[in-house]
C-alpha cells in the first residue's frame, strides 16, 4: 500500500468505526435479520483493514467467503428458523447482563494495557505487498503442505457432518410396498416436541 | 499507522464478541458472535504478520486456515441450529436443556 500515513490513520479510523459500530449493532440490535445484514458490514470492513495491512489476497478471500458464503448461509438459517416470538423473560437477566458487562470491560482494559506496555520487535523490512500471494503459494505447499491436506479433508468432513444433521431422519426399518418406495424417499413425517414438555 | 491500533480494535472486537456469545438469547446470534471473534483473532494475526514478519507472511498463511476452519464451523453450528429447531420447534438458548444435568 503507497498511501501517505494521514490517509492510512484517516482510512483506518474511518473502518474501526465501522467495524465497532456493526459489531455492537450485531450484538444488541434485537431483529436478527438486521444483525446478519450487520455482520455481512463487519466481514467487509474488516477486509478494508486488511488491505491497509497489505494483504490483498486475504482481504480478497475474506469478502469471498465470509460476505459470500458465510453471510448467505447465515441469512439461509435465518430464513428457515425465523419465528417471530418474543422470548420468555429471565428473572435475574440483569444480573447475568452486568456480570459480562464488567467482565468484558475488564478483560478489554487488561488486552488494551498489555497492547501497549509490550515493547513490540516491529521489523523494518519492507513489507512483501503485491508478492504476498505467491509467498502464501510457496507456504502452502512447502512448510504448509500437511496442515493445507488436513484442511481439505477437514471441509469434506464438515460437509458431510452438515449434510448427515440437516437431514431429516430416516427410518430404515419400515418395510413398504416398493411400488411406493419407487419414487419418495422415506422420511419420518415431521413432528415436533413442544419445548417446555418432556422428551420420551 | 501503528501495531497497537490494530490490536486494541480486535482486542474491542473480541470483547463485543463475548459479551454475544454469553447474553444472546437466538441460537443464530450465538454463531454470529463467534464469527465476531474469529475474525477479531484474524485481525491479530494480520497485523502481526505486517509489523514483526512482513518478509515471510506466515500470519496470513495462518489467517488462511482460519477463515477455512470459519466456513466449516459455520456450516455444521447452522446445522445443529436447524436440527435442534425441527425438535424443539425454538431457537431459545435457555430452552435447549437436553444435556443440562
Amino acid at each position: 500500500m503507497n498511501l501517505a500515513e494521514g490517509v492510512q490513520l484517516v482510512s483506518f479510523g474511518l473502518l474501526s468505526l465501522m467495524t465497532l459500530g456493526a459489531a455492537l449493532g450485531v450484538v444488541l440490535l434485537s431483529n436478527i435479520v438486521l444483525s446478519a445484514f450487520l455482520l455481512g458490514g463487519v466481514f467487509i470492513s474488516m477486509a478494508g483493514l486488511y488491505l491497509l495491512l497489505n494483504a490483498d489476497f486475504v482481504a480478497a478471500a475474506q469478502v469471498l467467503i465470509y460476505v459470500g458464503a458465510i453471510n448467505v448461509l447465515i441469512l439461509f438459517a435465518i430464513m428457515l428458523v425465523n419465528k417471530r416470538q418474543p422470548f420468555s423473560s429471565l428473572p435475574n437477566a440483569w444480573i447475568r447482563r452486568g456480570v459480562t458487562t464488567i467482565v468484558c470491560a475488564g478483560l478489554f482494559a487488561l488486552l488494551s494495557t498489555m497492547v501497549c506496555a509490550t515493547p513490540w520487535a516491529i521489523s523494518s523490512a519492507a513489507p512483501a505487498g503485491d508478492s504476498s500471494i505467491i509467498l502464501i503459494g510457496e507456504h502452502f505447499f512447502t512448510d504448509f503442505l500437511l496442515p493445507f491436506e488436513l484442511a481439505s479433508v477437514l471441509l469434506l468432513m464438515a460437509l458431510i457432518g452438515a449434510v448427515v444433521l440437516a437431514r431429516r431422519e430416516y427410518l430404515p426399518e419400515e418395510a413398504q410396498s416398493p411400488a411406493e418406495t419407487v419414487l419418495m424417499l422415506p422420511e419420518r413425517p415431521r413432528e415436533t416436541v413442544g419445548a417446555g414438555s418432556p422428551t420420551e | 499507522m501503528q501495531l497497537q491500533y490494530f490490536l486494541i480494535l480486535a482486542a474491542a472486537l473480541f470483547c463485543i464478541g463475548i459479551y454475544g456469545l454469553i447474553n444472546s438469547r437466538n441460537a443464530v446470534r450465538v454463531l454470529m458472535s463467534i464469527e465476531l471473534m474469529l475474525n477479531a483473532v484474524n485481525l491479530n494475526l494480520m497485523a502481526f504478520s505486517n509489523y514483526l514478519d512482513p518478509q515471510t507472511i506466515k500470519g496470513q498463511v495462518f489467517t488462511v486456515f482460519v477463515i477455512t476452519i470459519a466456513a466449516a464451523e459455520a456450516a455444521v453450528g447452522l446445522a445443529i441450529v436447524l436440527a435442534i429447531y425441527r425438535n424443539r420447534d425454538t431457537v431459545d438458548m435457555e430452552q435447549f436443556n437436553l444435556l443440562k444435568w
